[in-house]
């Protein structure tokens, strides 16, 4: 038997009750569940730990990277040379569009100027390098390594070469998080390219978007691309977003729906570019004009309530 | 240390900082992109647990808290997620401890089992609560390869303990 453990059991000197810990504890999770879940007012701890744990985790991720770093140094003179060569080939065939480019712009200003619109933003963004993709397997979402010393704020759009990839939601040190835009319910205000038709577009969480309230009759067809609408004022307009895949048009649902897959490479690992945060837009208008005589009881009351008004003056 | 059923030999007192060491070590083991393939254990509940029923009286609920709010923070879930899972994970391990330890290895594994699906199960819960998706069935493959590394894990974590201090060569033992 090996009862000869140095240190005897304490007899007198034994602690709180193990239920009364179990208690303490399991509240003290759920206090700070519920906190971080509605309040969101723990990031400064989260912060905190994170300035920890950061460089431990990079330090883990780097077998991955050098592994990466092996297989591109052994990958052969061939390949680089091919895809050398499509490089310049692409170049080759954007080059018309991209060099008649500054001349749209200008003529784009001068006509947008002649009728009156505003303007268009100007893009920029710094590139960023996803380090890794959060453990967590119940959302979807990268680490990148540019953070707060970059000044990255939360809210900035993330892009690759062919879509939009997600939206920075939490900033840390040196680094940041992007949810992607098949997290679930992550939504995108999108249009379809073809028509115009205006929508949000969810993320499902399996790698698939879902395009919500749109009527079982909209005009959407399968291969229509989505573009970002610019309603948000987050997403600049006119980036690709996804693809529609499927329709279901049950005439037992009130809504279609409409299926599509992102077009850039969102669940790749990869580099990317963070666009700058976009302008305030203008303010938007008030959105219920009272009538003269009604609410002046209230007028302080912020909440338009249309459609109770008129129940009221017929009462 | 407990005493077991089937201990001949006598094993050295564990040594603090080998416990601190051995859960940092399945801290980092977490970070491992590996941990995103199906039926990868979660090292940290697996030694979390270990130590819960071997060491009772040093780890307790109190570590299992604070290595579930750094598991947290890494994988960028709602603060508390893992922390819950690990609370309840280290009352059960230290409930049982006395009676797990009676049992030759592969069913101290079968023990611990439901003990780590429990963990699985309240983060999926938490997961869920907290506007997640189902994570799929691949998600429960984890405790059954972690119960089945339960016997390799013993005799690993316990090496330390198994050497002499000082060996009499007049008197070996």
């Amino acid at each position: 038997m090996a009862g000869l453990d140095h240190q005897p059991p304490p007899f007198f000197k034994q602690g709180p009750a193990p239920l009364a810990l179990l208690s303490f504890y399991l509240a003290l999770s759920i206090a700070l569940f519920v906190t971080d879940l509605r309040f969101h007012t723990l990031e400064w701890m989260r912060q905190s730990i994170m300035l920890v744990i950061d460089p431990a985790q990079r330090l883990m991720q780097t077998p991955v990277v050098m592994l990466a770093d092996t297989h591109e140094r052994f990958a052969g003179m061939q390949r680089l040379q091919d895809e050398n060569e499509k490089l310049k080939h692409d170049q080759l065939a954007t080059a018309p569009n991209l060099l008649r480019l500054s001349q749209l712009e200008t003529e784009n200003a001068r006509l947008r100027e002649l009728l009156g619109v505003k303007e268009r933003e100007k893009v920029n963004g710094q590139v960023a390098e996803i380090l890794y993709s959060a453990r967590d397997p119940f959302s979807r979402r990268v680490v990148v390594d540019k953070g707060d010393g970059q000044g990255i704020v939360a809210g900035q759009p993330v892009i690759d070469n062919a879509g939009v990839v997600g939206q920075v939601t939490r900033v840390f040190p040196m680094s940041a998080e992007v949810t992607l835009i098949t997290d679930k319910n992550q939504a995108v205000p999108v249009q379809v390219v073809r028509n115009g038709l205006r929508s949000v577009l969810f993320g499902l969480g399996n790698g698939q978007l879902e395009l919500r309230y749109l009527p079982a009759n909209a005009d959407v067809q399968e291969g229509d691309i989505l573009v970002t609408s610019g309603l948000d004022g987050i997403y600049l307009s006119g980036f690709p977003v996804a693809k529609v895949v499927a329709i279901e048009r049950d005439s037992a649902y009130s809504f279609a729906r409409i299926f599509s897959a992102p077009l850039a490479a969102v669940e790749n690992f990869g580099e990317v570019m963070i666009l700058n945060p976009r302008k305030a837009l203008p303010e938007r208008p008030p959105e219920a004009v009272s009538q003269p005589g009604e609410d002046s009881d209230k007028p302080g009351a912020p909440r338009p309530k249309k459609k109770r008004v008129p129940k009221k003056s017929g009462a | 240390m407990q005493p077991t059923f089937s201990s001949s030999r006598i094993l050295l007192p564990v040594r603090p900082w080998f416990i601190f060491f051995s859960l940092c070590g399945a801290l980092l083991l977490n970070f491992l992109p590996t941990s995103h393939w199906p039926g990868v254990p979660d090292w940290l509940a697996l030694v979390l647990c270990f130590w819960g029923v071997r060491e009772f009286r040093r780890i307790g609920m109190g570590w299992a808290f604070l290595f579930g709010l750094l598991m947290d923070v890494a994988d960028a879930t709602v603060l508390g997620q893992h922390a819950l899972a690990y609370v309840l994970l280290a009352y059960g391990a230290s409930n049982l401890a006395r009676r797990i330890l009676w049992f030759p290895l592969t069913q101290q594994g079968m023990h611990v089992f439901p003990l780590l699906m429990l963990v699985q199960l309240v983060e999926a819960l938490a997961g869920l609560f907290a506007g997640g998706e189902f994570p799929g069935l691949g998600f429960f493959i984890g405790p059954v390869v972690a119960a089945m590394l339960w016997t390799p894990l013993t005799f690993i974590l316990l090496l330390p303990q198994f050497q002499p201090v000082e060996r009499d060569h007049n008197r070996p033992i």
